[in-house]
């Protein structure tokens, strides 16, 4: 449970650092962007929906850049949209993570050798922070790959900037 | 009420005028619902002229998820090894497509499969086209405002899902159907889950009917949108449920065929303006829902009637096709799924270009989208049923 | 129809823009001059007892010995015969006529063999890239082509 752990027994006072109080809000309310590229869309949506149901961790589809923490980049990102993405990064405010859902996103797939429109992995434009492999990942690796990121940002500190 | 939006012939900017007597001139407005957006089914940017609400011309723009499909083809060793990337074309229909491509490299082959392995193939494809068109309906249905039947949608979705894991191991992208034969055989207990599956999937059927097919709200926003002549859609090119849903009865699985789907006792659904003006939106819905009960009748069926054999004896050791070319196409849930393949007489292919059916079917909404409002056009785009893989391939 | 029949027919009305055929071939096909294909398509769409009112699909190909080519599959919806037209032009002159006054769907079919073969289609009402940035170098599926090192700051290859 986290914060919760540290409450006094039938009181309503919690003693928690600051850190972790801000690191445990941060990480219960990933709001993703509701942005699929392509196969790896058909498998978050159905991570969404209700037979795995990514809501329950606090992610929230949300449509604009601008209102969302996390960037789940599901699916191959080619060279037209590889400036869109940078752009849409750049729109997102920080805290922001990425994660690179899928073998297209790492590292260019199935399409490394002779793709001559496909950016071979995000993390030529974008900082990632968590990859989840597959092709395409099951929904429950896309929330095991989540939960890493969770774990990520539970160890977040306000004094020492991330990148 | 029948009331077609159509932009008049005779539509001229004219100005307005202000209380005091001065004209007052409106413009057009380029507006962009860019590449990343919730409504557009994925990475499709669409440039709209407006003037106010009213869309005077779409422009759409793809390409952005072009991942070279061609060129690896050309590049693979062998002709089985282009069924991956075949897959990843249409990837809410992998098993139609892996079909079709099969279907072409058999044609050059001059090569009969079993009757098992046919048997086998119309219960994947058909169970597929459930699938696909969940889909279709689930999204069509969020892109309305009602997120309830996307819900219901995707949990039988995950059944079929359930299915094919069973059988291949893989959920979305499954690389089963080969050349020759399928990759594996269908596992004890299939037949079973198939059938309680067929029967269930109706009761949900039934629960979305309730909910959405004659909802007001639904039909408002969506009867008499987007309407589709007969003509315009066959010089179009465009096919199944567009087409279908403009009222012209073609479906290739009958009229051009392949398969053993002669053999089993099913109907086209064709779209006839029950709510609004035949080859509206609503329309080419209504056939969607149509086929679904259809293809689960063939599943059943085709379960019933399915014989023994081998589905891998008749996979050729080494594929060396004599040179030539083919262009075979299939019934996709998109539409006219066709690969044109050229062969050189190597084990390599010479030339694989696959015939996207979302690719052509987008082309035509220019045409159906002029005088609608921009609301409007996300009901067409959605009713178009894109999958951008496919579009760009 | 057979094959045979619209070749006769074709042959006897364009002389010389039908160049070659193979009609025993698993699919029959038909060649046409690329610098008519306009007139003769126009003849197959409009022709009581052709009708071919269904452009099935429209390919690009690069034959690796100097030589482009477009291939057009047709179909009819009403007679419900098929035929396949070829037209093969150079690489250093590819022009081939434009029919998206024909069908409509030809129109994006022409610019994706434009993209990808740098083939021009004559008469086209908006000929650009569809599928390629639209400044990407080059023309990707012809046989000689490189990938480029770096596109937009982007690396390109793996």
């Amino acid at each position: 449970m986290g914060i919760l752990n540290y409450k006094f027994e039938n009181s309503n006072i919690v003693i928690a650092s600051l850190d972790g109080l801000l690191n445990w809000a941060r990480l219960s309310s990933l709001w993703q962007m509701q942005f699929g590229l392509a196969c790896c869309a058909i498998e978050m949506m159905a991570a969404s929906a209700s037979n795995f149901d990514m809501m329950r961790f606090g992610v929230i589809p949300r449509a604009t850049p601008r209102q969302c923490d996390v960037m789940i980049v599901s699916g191959t990102v080619t060279l037209k949209m590889a400036t869109r993405i940078k752009r849409l990064f750049d729109q997102m405010p920080e805290p922001r993570y990425v994660i690179s859902m899928g073998s297209c996103s790492n590292c260019g797939g199935p399409y490394w050798e002779h793709g001559y429109h496909v950016l071979k992995g995000v993390d030529r434009v974008i900082p990632v922070d968590v990859y989840v492999p597959g092709c395409p990942p099951r929904p429950e690796a896309l929330l095991e790959g989540l939960i890493k990121l969770q774990e990520k940002v539970r160890q977040e500190s306000l004094v020492k900037r991330t990148a | 009420m029948k009331e077609t939006r159509t932009l008049p012939t005779d539509y001229v900017n004219t100005p307005g005028r202000t209380s005091s007597g001065r004209t007052l001139r409106t413009d057009e407005m380029i507006i962009n619902m860019g590449p990343q957006h919730p409504s557009t089914h994925g990475v499709l940017r669409l440039e709209i002229v407006v003037d106010g609400e009213i869309v005077i011309d779409v422009i759409p723009h793809i390409g952005y998820l072009h991942r070279c499909f061609e060129k690896h083809a050309e590049h693979m060793t062998n002709y089985q090894q282009v069924i991956p990337y075949a897959d990843r074309m249409d990837y809410l229909s992998s098993m139609n497509n892996d079909w079709a491509y099969a279907l072409a490299v058999e044609k050059l082959l001059k090569l009969e499969v079993p009757d098992r392995v046919q048997h086998i193939r119309v219960i994947m494809a058909e169970l597929q086209r459930i699938a696909s068109h969940l889909i279709a309906v689930g999204t069509y249905a969020i892109d309305m405002g009602a997120f309830t039947p996307f819900l219901w949608c995707f949990r039988d979705r995950e059944r079929i899902l359930d299915l094919f894991e069973m059988t291949c191991g893989a959920r979305l992208l499954y690389n089963y159907i080969w050349v020759g034969g399928v990759s594996h055989d269908l596992p004890p207990g299939f037949a079973e889950k198939a059938k309680d599956f067929c029967k269930d999937f109706r009761k949900t059927m039934q629960e979305v009917t309730d909910v959405l097919t004659y909802n007001e709200i639904f039909i408002k926003r969506t009867a008499n949108v987007g309407v589709l002549p007969k003509d315009v859609a066959i010089n179009w090119a465009c096919s199944g449920p567009m087409l279908r849903g403009s009222g012209v009865d073609w479906d290739l699985r009958r009229d051009d065929p392949y398969g053993v789907y002669h053999k089993f006792d099913w109907k086209v659904q064709v779209g006839r303006g029950e709510v609004g003006t035949v080859g509206d939106c609503w329309d080419r819905y209504i056939v969607r829902m149509n086929e679904m009960e259809e293809s689960a009748r063939l599943v059943e069926q085709a379960l019933a009637s399915l014989p023994e054999g081998n589905v891998q004896a008749a996979i050729p050791k080494r594929i060396r096709p004599e040179a030539g070319d083919v262009y075979v196409r299939s019934e996709s849930p998109r539409g006219e799924l066709g690969f044109y393949v050229i062969s050189d007489g190597t084990g390599s292919p010479y030339r694989v270009k696959g015939r996207a059916p979302a690719f052509v079917n987008l082309s035509v909404l220019p045409e159906i989208s002029r005088g609608a409002m921009i609301a409007d056009l996300v009901a067409i785009v959605g009713s178009v049923d894109i999958v951008l893989g496919e579009v760009d391939r | 129809m057979t094959p045979q029949e619209i070749h006769d027919n074709l042959k006897a009305k364009f002389g010389t823009a039908v160049a070659d055929a193979k009609l025993d071939a698993i699919q029959p096909w038909i060649g046409i001059a690329p610098g008519r294909t306009l007139e003769v398509c126009q003849f197959l769409y409009t022709e009581i007892g052709f009708e071919f009112d269904f452009l099935s699909c429209l390919s690009g190909v690069d034959y690796n010995d100097g030589k482009l080519g477009v291939v057009y599959h047709l179909f009819s919806m009403t007679q419900k015969h098929k035929i396949v037209l070829k037209a093969i032009c150079t690489k250093e002159q590819p022009h081939v006529q434009s029919v998206s006054q024909v069908w409509g769907t030809a129109n994006w079919h022409e610019r994706e063999a434009f993209d990808m073969f740098g083939i021009v289609f004559d008469g086209h009402p908006d000929l650009r890239r569809i599928l390629c940035g639209d400044d990407y170098p080059g023309y990707p599926l012809r046989k000689d082509f490189k990938v480029p090192e770096f596109y937009n700051g982007m690396k390109v290859p793996y």
